[in-house]
């Protein structure tokens, strides 16, 4: 099951439409997605508008991958249950967000392990065409933050 | 018993709320065997600790008299406490606390936020003087006379 969220604040309209178009072409795929206040419901899977955060928390544990728009708390999430997931940064010229935040933050989430980052409607293509590379479950964060936790550790310990 | 407790170091744990805050939550295990409280401006962020946490006002750079306040809630805060160690991920709470926290003897420890990938956040530059331990998120930014990499978070 492939999960899609666009967050709280805002619709998300382009995001929707990529996928929907994908679905349609990709029918043995299941699909669940929270879009927002959106004028454009996906015609090819299932939507909804808003989910509660625990609502929404179980979503994003039974899917294999994650599809969103760069919120960290929705980046934060995918990675807390080992999930791929790829983003697409919402253009501030598009009126699609209320600053360029998404396009600067999606660079370094980019260089995060299993975060794929399409900084166009193509590249999304591309990359849902070949999700079934993703590695799913994998626990790749686990000790990711133990070299700065020890170091810091000895900090404090040498104080 | 008694001197293994007097043994732990008391850490002062300091980051605005929001995506500071997250990152500095990720480095609870490195205060495991420290006596630790946190400093922040949002009362929601009490909710999901046990620990103390001390609130103070939110304030950014460019809020002068709402700065002024925040400054004097830490220094009275660190004045009290009397730390050994001082830590933040930022922004200008995180600032405040290295600097009042080194004129009065703490360690200092700033860790630049994740998200600055371009370059050391603003409030990271400044921090220099009083940090006695200075980190980027990112090999690409230490260096010779900068931050050092010691790693990320995520």
């Amino acid at each position: 099951m492939i999960y899609v969220t666009v967050g709280s604040q805002l619709p998300f309209d382009r995001l929707i439409n990529v996928i929907d178009f994908w679905a349609g072409e990709n029918s043995d795929e299941e699909l669940f997605a929270q879009i927002g206040r959106s004028k454009n419901p996906p015609k090819n899977f299932e939507s909804i508008e808003f989910l509660t955060p625990s609502a929404s928390d179980q979503y994003f544990k039974k899917a294999q991958l994650i599809i969103s728009h760069v919120g960290m708390g929705s980046i934060l999430t995918a990675i807390k249950y080992n999930k791929p997931m790829i983003v697409l940064p919402r253009k501030h010229e598009l009126i699609e967000v209320r600053n360029n935040h998404q396009e600067a933050t999606a660079k370094w989430v980019d260089q995060l392990p299993n975060i794929f980052v399409a900084w166009d409607e193509y590249s999304l293509l591309d990359l849902l065409n070949s999700n079934d590379k993703f590695n799913v479950n994998n626990d790749v964060y686990v000790n990711r933050q133990s070299p700065l936790i020890e170091y810091i550790s000895d900090s404090i310990s040498s104080s | 018993m008694s001197n293994h407790y007097k043994l732990r170091k008391k850490v002062l744990a300091v980051s605005s709320s929001g995506g500071h805050w997250v990152q500095l939550l990720r480095l609870k295990k490195s205060f495991e065997s420290s006596e630790v409280s946190f400093l922040t401006t949002n009362r929601d962020c009490q909710k999901e600790m046990t620990e103390r946490v001390f609130i103070v006002k939110d304030a950014h750079l460019d809020e002068k008299v709402k700065l002024v306040i925040m400054f004097i809630q830490i220094f009275w805060i660190i004045l009290k406490l009397r730390p050994d160690v001082i830590i933040t991920t930022g922004a200008a709470p995180g600032y405040a606390a290295l600097m009042f926290g080194k004129l009065l003897g703490s360690k200092t420890i700033w860790l630049d936020s994740i998200a600055n990938y371009d370059e050391l956040s603003k409030s990271g530059k400044k921090v220099k003087i009083w940090a006695d331990v200075w980190l980027t998120q990112w090999e690409h930014l230490a260096a010779e006379d900068g931050p050092k990499y010691a790693g990320k978070i995520l």
